[in-house]
């Protein structure tokens, strides 16, 4: 599509970071069409980042969600449906049915449908509260009391993050993890470490290497059953054990699906006149030698529905940012770039007792990831440099990553 | 409107195509010192999440916020896109003696 053909229609169904940031980016580029965002949520497109940390110890308030592009919505006639779920779409006719009846016909689509949160399929799992969205949000807050007993099913990030804000609003918390340490998806053991060592610092008590067995409704309060026989009290159970891609409208439409709806690094579907992005993608990725990844990320999420907009635009934008998200519990940030079990070799960077970086090699000495832990103000750079190394695909020298001192951005002129 | 010349730091503080913060009565700026030695001034925390930009990395003229990757040009304040759509407020400054000077709205 072109910007001359001001007469066509581009739906992009999911109102969420992705979405919104594909609607304000078609707009940007010069797309003189219409533009109609179909959302399931009331709000206009918020950063879900902020649902786990600032607005569960009370920093920030629904009130103050919009992000940068929710407020054009207006000024750049992008039309916003809250509210409604997107039934079934009809590929060959071009058009969506929505479940309040309303037909809608499209010229080009893009599918950012966003991810939901997995729920414990274990008797009495639908007690577990999930968190992803900021109803999500507002339901978990209202039960965060000092002196409530939390337990937290997962110790990923989410897990860990509500953890952390659970802890600042005076609850007692326990997280029980399936693994043998937290974070096992997404960090190396050394930070897993520090970031566990810091939460037992606050009073965050951890069960190890043990399911879920059930959570039982009892008169005074929830009881936590794991596989290895322990039985727990909580006044509140949340469950953080990983999202699901909402796939379904693309199954049903007969698109290519595979850990998500399967794209090019273009973004485009099996369907030529289909795009998607963010979560609910999995995208060929150059970066990294063609793998298919789906992202749940921040950044991605954004980036993506950006480049996904230009192409729909008649640009050739690959998809090719780094993964790259991060974490905040307590004071503690925590920041990774690429994927680190792609290294097979790791150096060690510590930048104080408590602040570290990890760079990744593969075997040929190239770096691929880098993972770091610690004040921000003593990571974010370095973690910033690594990106741009990674990109290089540079080969630095592992001396030189090692010492502290070494002032890491000295390698980008190299 | 008195306009204060204020003494943030020495010039050799901040490392060539670095920033660092500086706080002064309540208030947190951050102070840049380009490749080829020219220093600015903007507020200390970026528009977007209120994080301290200089924990952030200093690429030419681009302050990119160390959380989100929102990027400011600190000569002009200038927004360069999503995340971050408000400017940042500039401060002039100059450098006498080795001595950095922010000029602050009293």
């Amino acid at each position: 599509m072109t910007n001359e053909t001001a007469t066509g229609q581009i739906i992009i169904v999911g109102a969420g970071e992705c979405g919104g940031r594909a609607a304000v980016a078609l707009r940007e580029r010069g797309w003189k069409g219409k533009v109609t965002v179909v959302g399931e949520e009331t709000l206009p497109p918020y950063e879900r980042p902020q649902l786990s940390k600032g607005f569960l110890t009370k920093k920030v308030e629904t009130s103050t969600f919009g992000n940068a592009d929710s407020t054009k919505f207006g000024p750049l006639e992008i039309e916003h449906l809250v509210n409604v779920k997107v039934e079934s779409l009809d590929r060959a006719a071009h058009s969506l049915s929505l479940a309040d009846g309303r037909h809608l016909s499209y010229d080009r689509l893009l599918l950012a449908t966003g991810a939901s949160a997995r729920r414990p399929s274990i008797p009495g799992g639908e007690m577990a509260l999930c968190l992803r969205t900021s109803a999500d949000a507002e339901n978990i807050r209202t039960r965060l009391h000092p002196g409530r007993k939390v337990v937290i099913i997962g110790g990923g990030l989410i897990g860990l993050e509500v953890a952390a804000s659970a802890t600042i609003q005076g609850c007692s918390v326990t997280l029980i993890e399936r693994n043998d340490k937290v974070l096992s998806r997404c960090a190396p053991i050394s930070i897993a470490g520090i970031v566990e060592a810091r939460h037992r610092a606050e009073g965050v008590r951890f069960i190890f290497g043990t399911g879920v067995k059930s959570i039982e409704d009892r008169t005074d309060g929830l009881l936590v059953s794991t596989t290895a026989g322990l039985t727990l009290d909580a006044d509140v159970v949340i469950a953080g054990i990983g999202a699901l891609p909402n796939v379904a409208l693309a199954k049903a439409a007969g698109l290519a699906v595979d850990n998500g709806i399967s794209t090019n690094e273009f973004l485009q579907t099996s369907d030529p006149d289909i795009y998607a992005a963010g979560d609910c993608a999995s995208t060929v990725h150059p970066l990294l030698d063609g793998v298919r990844l789906r992202l749940e990320s921040w950044r991605s999420a954004l980036e993506q529905g950006e480049r996904a907009a230009r192409n729909i635009l008649g640009e050739d934008v690959r998809q090719g940012t780094l993964p790259w998200f991060w974490s905040d519990q307590f004071e503690l940030c925590l920041q990774v770039v690429g994927l680190p079990q792609t290294g097979g070799t790791t150096i060690e960077r510590w930048l104080s007792p408590d602040a570290l970086l990890n760079f990744h090699l593969d075997g040929e000495g190239r770096l691929v990831a880098a993972s770091a832990v610690g004040q921000l103000n003593l990571i974010a750079k370095d973690i910033r440099v690594a990106e741009m190394l990674i990109a290089r695909r540079a080969r630095p020298d592992p001396r030189l990553l090692a010492e502290p001192t070494y002032r890491l951005k000295t390698l980008l002129a190299a | 409107m008195i306009a204060n010349w204020i003494d943030a730091c020495a010039a050799g503080d901040i490392e060539n195509e670095d920033v660092i913060r500086f706080d002064h009565e309540g208030q947190t700026f951050a102070i840049y010192r380009t490749e080829d030695d020219r220093y600015f001034a903007t507020a200390g925390l970026c528009t977007h999440e209120a994080v301290h930009l200089s924990s952030g990395l200093v690429m030419g003229t681009i302050i990119e916020c160390p959380k989100h990757n929102g990027r400011f040009d600190f000569t002009s304040g200038k927004a360069k896109g999503a995340p971050v759509c408000v400017d940042l407020r500039t401060f002039p400054v100059k450098v006498e003696d080795d001595r950095v000077y922010v000029q602050i709205d009293a």
